[in-house]
């Protein structure tokens, strides 16, 4: 009995040290930030790798929730004869919700689990420490190079979703099932703020990819430098990532659409 | 030397396609290209009720979109709803004696404010007041309305033989 208290003491701390760990690590990637800056050919080297490479599966997908959408947003609206505001129903919901969060999902599993593990075996082959060695700072050649592409590509990738995702609605509205063309672009114009949808949908990826980019730099960083540990590191990225982007979701939500 | 230039294209690439896409989700799925009014001016009216309609509420002329309702007050002097209508300066000759109707689209659809224009010689500018104005229609109102008329049919065909 005793045994288990001091586990589930043990197990706490053990959060709390990695929570504590995680921020300082965050801090001094932050802080590295103008190393990056100074040498733009790591950034982009790393956003062909984080961004350019997770285009196709983003675009893909978007344009298959948008058709998605579409299908069973007309068979609910057609019962009301309302089958107009498809175009208000694909794109609300993707511009304020799917887009952003399915995004940060897609994104955390394609572009996070190979950051984490990269530096994971970066450190465990001992790269890390040789680097340190040359006294080169891993986390400004390695780390913030990385952690910086994650936060620019996210809601580059969110946007591109959001937009194919949209236009996948409107060939399934309007070339398969005949909704109105001018009526699904002119409804949705007049329900779908620029201010109220759109940049909030803008910020809600800007903040799942610094969450994202971040667990995934971390967990590489923090991983235990052995084959199995960097696979640990990897599965936790994309779970922790996962849980992060929803619950994040859902207070962001709160606070942007909550008061109406 | 090769290998950076191609990457450097495709991160370009990339980066203008997501701008591109942001600016299509600006322009063309939301209302920034239908609410870029460049001159307004202001006028107000009195409702009774106003049912349903909210600020940003579409402001029509015979079905045009002239403007739209930019504030809504409550007067505590006459116990009314003062709403402030923003018009587009294109549209600055209608009369003064304009009238002004809540209504709504469709069965369940948003309320908006129906401009109807009067004859009078003189405009309306900015800072006027709508003197005409009909409320908002409130279902529970007209049903009872229709109610109590039936009720009092009802008890006067009773009588009557």
């Amino acid at each position: 009995m005793l045994e288990w208290i001091r586990q589930l003491g043990r197990g706490g701390f053990g959060f709390f040290e990695k929570l504590g760990r995680g921020n300082l690590f965050l801090l001094k990637t932050l802080v590295g930030m103008p190393a990056v800056l100074a040498r733009p050919r790591l950034l982009s080297a790393q956003l062909l790798s984080v961004g350019v490479l997770s285009f196709l599966i983003i675009a893909v997908s978007g344009l298959f929730v948008g058709m998605v959408l579409a299908l069973q947003g007309y068979n609910t609206l057609v019962d009301f004869g309302a089958e107009e505001s498809l175009g208000v129903v694909v794109s609300l919901s993707i511009v304020r919700e799917l887009g952003p969060v399915v995004t940060a999902l897609l994104f955390a599993g394609r572009a996070g689990s190979a950051l984490t593990a990269e530096i994971g075996l970066m450190k465990a082959t001992e790269q890390l420490s040789g680097m340190e060695m040359m006294a080169v700072d891993p986390i400004h050649r390695v780390i913030a190079p990385r952690f910086l592409a994650g936060f620019l590509a996210m809601p580059l990738l969110a946007a591109i979703f959001s937009a194919v995702g949209i236009y996948g609605g409107f060939f399934v509205g309007v070339g398969l099932l005949g909704v109105d063309d001018g009526a699904f672009w002119s409804q949705m114009q007049d329900k779908v703020d620029v201010y109220e949808d759109v940049l909030n949908g803008v910020i809600k990826s800007l903040v799942f990819g610094f969450v994202v980019a971040w667990i995934a730099v971390f967990e590489g960083y923090d991983a235990t430098p052995t084959s199995e540990g960097v696979s640990r590191a990897t599965t936790r990225t994309v779970v922790h990532s996962a849980l992060a982007v929803l619950g994040l979701d859902f207070v962001l939500t709160a606070l942007m659409f909550g008061d109406t | 030397m090769k290998q950076t230039k191609t990457t450097e294209l495709l991160v370009g690439m990339f980066v203008a396609a997501g701008i591109a896409a942001l600016f299509v989700l600006a322009m063309k799925v939301s209302n920034l290209s239908t609410f870029t009014q460049t001159d307004t001016y202001t006028v107000t009216a009195h409702f009774e009720n106003i049912g349903g309609l909210k600020v940003r509420s579409p402001v029509t002329v015979g079905g045009v979109r002239v403007g739209r309702v930019a504030a809504i007050d409550y007067d505590t002097q006459r116990y009314e709803a003062v709403v402030s209508l923003e018009l587009d300066k294109k549209y600055d000759n209608f009369p003064d004696d304009t009238s002004a109707s809540i209504y709504t689209a469709g069965l369940l659809g948003e309320q908006y404010i129906g401009l109807e224009p009067g004859g009078s010689p003189d405009v309306l500018v900015d800072g006027a007041e709508i003197e005409l104005t009909q409320s908002a229609l409130i279902m529970e109102k007209l049903v009872s309305k229709f109610l109590f008329s039936k009720a009092a049919e009802g008890g006067q065909s009773a009588d009557s033989p």
